[in-house]
């Protein structure tokens, strides 16, 4: 088993949340992780990334080759383009459409959507949206982490057991909001490929 | 035990502490920050009383240090690359004054630049001062790293460099932990001379220092860092440093590379098995993250020995970081892309946070500059070099820490009146305050500007030497009292701002002003804390 992962968003979306869910729940099953983060003065407001790397074999480089990656995961729609080179023929990527504008020639919607809907496979959804219909709005990461899970070959429920343990310090109601979120994004991205 | 998912920053300061650590000094910086903010928060560190602070700079930190291990008692010191810089007048002389409880420099290297002004290669600065470096490939040769360099500290009483790169410093990893060391007692060092470097000592300590370097290589020769894998490709021998073995690998099948190589993880470099490799290969390749340190070494002036493929040559790019590509590349081997960017996507570049007190700070310095013209302001390393960028365009430089000051006092003594330093309050103790005498000092006619955030912001908000102290400082260091303005910057002071900032630009003299309000991100912090703290109360109540 080998899965290589490109979190991408904008400092201070909070992709390193998702890192964190997913690493916990790979390490639970014993797996190799290795996790590139950006820290430093992109964190604020800039282009972010992390290279997620889990395996069952050691792995070697800390950041994915190009070409290579498994999949890309992204909390903003632009941002998830950035990084279609690292994105291997076969990857998919599974994006928010929500857009983070920051800047002033953030391009028109429809034409980032065009491009995202030209990928053989995609997922796209309002994870901003949907976490805000669930009244959580600070929940989108998990939707999206729940529309990434069908592809990441790590067990549904180590990831239930992963926001378990992450989130405990918060509180129960913390927990079972994520948990929900991350059954929405879950649901709504099998109903997609269906 | 279960493993530890670690930063490679954060398994340093794990080794570090696990090793008997007694004292960590730095100044912040990325990508450094977070070995020592790992230590000021780890639970054992606090039981184990070990010291762990922000120094006003680089140097106060090394100095720090080096009394610690004056002590007999382990401290470690950390800073990014260019800290090293200003450290190095310690840092070189610590390697002929040795070191007696064990002592390691952590120098975090930028490769690629990505939060720095430069990505010089501090393997040279360890070389320069004669002195062992270390260069974990992963993670957990962070950790094991510390161990075995506090001994090897110890062994030779000298301090030991160990350099890592931001992709190592902020990347994540399983760490198993060894048995932990107590910490050393007090133990002065048995000959009272051998920090004096009065020039009879100096003379004889450097004599010493030199004589120790056959066993440095010595030690690289036998250390479990240093590794030669052979393998029956004998056309090309690869030497591959720290990171660079990993990219390497990660190119093949299994990770089984078809050409002997060496994996460099200790300095001086191991002499017999680098002659091994030469001998017994027909060219070599030299994969370090840097500058060219090995392949200038191993081409020599003359390069006239086998072919040596490298930065040098072309083969790899001249600067900027490794990755599996570039190694790809260099070995001929498929260089995969996906899909190119589309062309729609736009860059996005950091900017300064909503909220930003320096927002407002250079919306009224811009204004106030309206009738002076352009290309006046000097400006300094922090959040606030953002305000290069638009919408605000509003400094001309960036150099060092503390340049703003001096650079504004260069350009008045040119004639240039105005001229304005914009620097923030850490960056003022860390290297400013010498600055700020040398101009009042010549009487020069600059307007000094402190942004006064409470805070080193731009690594993340560690506390700042600067703080309640800066128009004492000011005043102390022979700043007219009246012309050191203290402004709230809010938009709802603007006219009263925009008067004094005018006035001040005015002034033919030295004035300080100090628009002072406390980071977005920090108070942010400190409410969201204080909040839980009284949820905590609350259900305990």
């Amino acid at each position: 088993m080998k899965k290589d992962i490109i979190l991408a968003g904008v400092g201070g979306q909070g992709i390193l949340s998702i890192a964190a869910t997913i690493g916990t729940a790979a390490l639970s099953k014993g797996l190799y992780l290795k996790q590139a983060e950006v820290h430093g003065m992109s964190q604020r407001g800039g282009d972010v990334q992390s290279n997620l790397r889990i395996s069952d074999r050691e792995i070697a480089s800390d950041l994915i080759p190009m070409g290579k990656a498994d999949m890309i995961i992204s909390v903003e729609p632009m941002e998830s383009l950035r990084y279609l080179p690292m994105l291997s023929s076969g990857g998919w990527l599974i994006t928010n459409t929500k857009p983070f504008i920051n800047i002033k020639n953030y391009p028109e919607m429809d034409k980032i959507m065009a491009e995202i809907e030209a990928l053989p496979r995609h997922i796209a959804l309002d994870a901003d949206e949907i976490a805000r219909q669930m009244g959580s709005p600070k929940s989108a990461n998990m939707v999206i982490l729940g529309a990434a899970s069908p592809f990441l070959d790590i067990e549904y429920e180590s990831l239930q057991e992963a926001i378990r343990s992450i989130f405990r310090k918060k509180g129960d109601e913390v927990v079972q909001v994520n948990l929900d979120a991350l059954e929405a994004g879950r649901n709504l991205a099998m109903s997609k490929m269906n | 035990m279960q493993k530890l998912l670690l930063l490679g920053d954060e398994a340093i300061a794990q080794g570090a502490i696990d090793a008997g650590l007694s004292g960590i000094y730095a100044y912040p910086g990325t990508p450094s920050t977070e070995i020592t903010e790992y230590v000021m928060h780890s639970k054992e560190a606090k039981t184990g009383k070990v010291v762990a602070s922000w120094g006003a700079n680089e140097k106060t930190a090394m100095e720090a240090g080096l009394g610690m291990s004056y002590a007999g008692k382990r401290a470690m010191v950390c800073m990014k690359h260019v800290g090293l810089n200003v450290a190095a007048d310690a840092f070189v002389n610590s390697a002929i004054t040795g070191a007696n409880g064990g002592l390691i420099v952590v120098a975090a290297d930028d490769p690629s630049m990505h939060s720095s002004q430069n990505e010089q290669d501090s393997r040279f600065y360890g070389k320069f001062a004669l002195i062992p470096i270390l260069e974990p490939g992963n993670q957990q040769e962070a950790y094991d790293m510390v161990h075995y360099g506090f001994e090897l500290s110890e062994k030779y009483r000298i301090p030991v460099m160990m350099r890592i790169t931001t992709r190592l410093a902020h990347s994540r990893s399983g760490v198993a932990r060894k048995e932990v060391r107590e910490q050393n007692e007090i133990r002065l060092p048995e000959n009272l001379k051998q920090f004096i470097l009065l020039p009879a000592n100096a003379r004889r300590q450097y004599k010493s220092l030199l004589n120790s370097q056959t066993s440095y290589i010595l030690e690289s020769e036998k250390s479990p860092f240093n590794v030669m894998i052979d393998n029956p490709d004998k056309k090309l021998g690869i030497i591959a440093c720290g990171l660079a073995y990993n990219y390497l690998i990660e190119n093949f099948e299994n990770h089984d590379v078809p050409h002997p190589v060496l994996r460099i993880g200790q300095y001086p470099l191991p002499e017999k098995q680098i002659r091994e490799l030469y001998d017994s290969c027909d060219s070599l390749l030299i994969l370090e993250d840097g500058y060219p340190l090995v392949e200038e070494l191993i081409r020599g002036f003359m390069d006239n020995g086998k072919p040596i493929k490298g930065r040098l040559d072309g083969t790899i790019p001249r600067d900027g970081e490794l990755n599996p590509n570039i190694i790809a590349r260099a070995l001929g081997l498929e260089d995969l892309h996906g899909r190119a960017i589309p062309a729609i996507v736009s860059s996005r570049p950091p900017s300064l946070c909503k909220g930003c007190p320096h927002i407002y700070s250079y919306n009224a310095l811009n204004e106030a500059l309206l009738t002076v013209g352009r290309g006046r302001v000097f400006s300094d390393i922090g959040c606030y070099t953002l305000g290069a960028l638009e919408p605000f365009d509003a400094i001309n430089s960036c150099v060092d820490m503390g340049a703003s000051i001096t650079m504004a006092k260069g350009a008045a003594d040119a004639g240039l009146v105005p001229a304005i330093a914009v620097i923030g309050d850490s960056t003022f103790t860390h290297s400013g305050m010498t600055g700020l005498l040398d101009a009042v000092v010549a009487k020069s006619p600059i307007t000094v500007m402190i942004l006064d955030n409470a805070t080193t912001a731009m690594t993340g908000g560690q506390d700042s030497a600067a703080l309640g102290k800066i128009e004492d400082i000011c005043e102390a260091l022979g700043v007219a009292k009246d012309h050191i303005r203290v402004l709230n910057p809010l938009q709802k002071h603007h006219e009263e701002n925009l008067a004094v900032m005018q006035e001040e630009i005015a002034y033919n003299g030295v004035s300080v002003i100090i628009p002072r309000r406390e980071c977005i991100q920090t108070i942010t912090r400190r409410m969201r804390e204080a909040k839980k703290q009284q949820l905590i109360e609350k259900s305990e109540a």
